[in-house]
């Protein structure tokens, strides 16, 4: 019964994105276009496309899950069907869970395809697993799902729910260690930076592709991402209210 | 919102909420669902407080937004909710049928009028054969032929010891209504059948039982 609703909830969710088909399109198209752009643009210093071509593989799906995720939890919230759900026989981990699942197997789908590309057509190279990186990449794309669930509840509006991609996203990737190596961040956005669990995530990629070290450092930056994933899907399950005014 | 409101519905029966939009009519069904946050009172459903776990099988609730999805067909919407609540697939055929949708289980609700969504979110209260219904302004939008035939299912179901409540703030609905609550301004103005309410006032259609009762109350 409990994974029955969860199921349910998956396959409901399902249903929705398969009769929206042109953003399944852009969620698996944009990464390979942007891919291919990095690629050719560096195709001077292809040091450079083989430093971020799989970090950023693994953040593609952090981005487009965050999106989708919140916008169709606001749908949920200011359409009535949250309110239905929640006088029904449903306990918000299994709607949770349904979300969960459902977006994680499209993450699945875009990782696949995005790896393929990346390392199949463009001649992407990792020193380590590169089933290691697709995985990484959907955890990436569950705890976006699980951020943006979280935010949904601070947006009245799509287009509000559209900005906090900025706003949540866009600080985390400037200082996650992509652009400029923690190392050489000032002092005090190093420290904000340890607070944001995108640093953790791009710092695993990052071992992933240099083929390690996988010490202490590489299993915090494991047991942060899932650990962030609990953390932001308590605090979603907690802007599930049962009772509104 | 509510204030000093103290009531009690039959069970079998329609109970009909009437009174002004505004009034507090929907606000007094979300408390009787329990998803309201009440600040104080007391509100049983059954015998269980309202909005207590035990009752969400036993109440339903069709929401005054229509509260279904629209990029979902009517299968689909109503098939999730019948899981949700643990029954056969049987009764979305059946549901269908009740509110009339034969022709249009497949559509996606994007492509279906107001009237017909409304339906589907009728539907879906009605999956779990749910003891008590609780109903907002369930035939807004809908045509009299339709009005008709759904009155008649409300009656129906009461007949077989499902309580209803059903707001509306059409008049000519509180006529079909077994018992009546006029609400207005967050306050009960009168309680009673439609017949006693006339013989109360004086006035003949329910229109004017209405002002009657607006006026003695003065603002």
């Amino acid at each position: 019964m409990i994974a029955g609703a969860a199921a349910a909830t998956a396959v409901r969710v399902g249903q929705q994105l398969r009769r929206d088909p042109r953003t399944i399109a852009l969620i698996v198209v944009v990464p390979c276009v942007l891919e291919t752009l990095l690629k050719e643009m560096f195709a001077g210093q292809p040091q450079v496309f083989q430093h971020v071509g799989a970090p950023l593989l693994g953040l593609f799906p952090f981005v487009s899950m965050f999106v989708v995720t919140s916008v169709t939890m606001l749908r949920e919230r200011t359409s009535g069907t949250l309110e239905r759900l929640m006088t029904m026989p449903l306990r918000k981990v299994d709607l949770l869970a349904g979300y969960g699942i459902s977006f994680a197997l499209l993450a699945v789908v875009q990782a696949t395809v995005v790896s393929l590309l990346a390392f199949g057509l463009l001649g992407l190279d990792v020193a380590g697993s590169q089933v290691a990186v697709a995985a990484l990449a959907v955890a990436n794309a569950v705890l976006g799902m699980a951020l943006g669930l979280f935010v949904s509840a601070f947006a009245t509006t799509e287009f509000q729910a559209v900005q906090f991609m900025p706003a949540f996203v866009l600080p985390q990737f400037l200082l996650c260690g992509l652009l400029v190596a923690r190392e050489d961040m000032a002092d005090w956005l190093r420290v904000i930076s340890a607070f944001l669990p995108l640093t953790y995530a791009y710092d695993a990629l990052a071992k992933v592709a240099a083929g390690g070290p996988y010490g202490t450092r590489f299993v915090v930056d494991v047991v942060v991402v899932l650990g962030s994933i609990a953390v932001a899907l308590a605090l979603g399950a907690a802007t599930l209210r049962r009772r509104t005014g | 919102m509510l204030d000093g409101l103290s009531l009690e519905v039959p069970s079998g029966a329609v109970t009909g909420l009437v009174g002004p939009s505004g009034g507090g009519k929907s606000t007094l069904m979300r408390a009787i669902v329990g998803v309201q946050v009440v600040a104080g009172g007391r509100i049983d459903v059954l015998g269980e407080p309202a909005g207590s776990a035990a009752l969400r099988r036993r109440v339903g609730y069709m929401t005054q937004s229509l509260s279904v999805y629209s990029d979902l067909s009517v299968r689909e919407n109503l098939r999730y909710f019948a899981r949700l609540y643990g029954v056969g697939q049987d009764r979305v055929e059946s549901a269908i049928g009740t509110v009339a949708l034969d022709d249009f289980g497949n559509r996606v609700l994007n492509r279906l009028s107001g009237g017909q969504k409304a339906r589907v979110s009728l539907a879906a209260a009605l999956l779990g054969e749910p003891e008590v219904l609780v109903l907002d302004e369930p035939t807004v939008g809908l045509d009299p032929l339709l009005r008709r035939d759904l009155w008649n299912l409300f009656h129906r179901l009461a007949e077989s010891g499902t309580t209803l409540i059903v707001s509306s703030h059409v008049m000519d609905e509180a006529e079909r209504c077994d018992g009546l609550l006029i609400l207005r301004d967050g306050k009960l103005i009168a309680t009673g059948s439609p017949d006693e309410l006339r013989a109360r006032t004086g006035a003949h259609g329910l229109d004017d039982v209405f002002l009657r009762l607006v006026e003695t109350e003065g603002p």
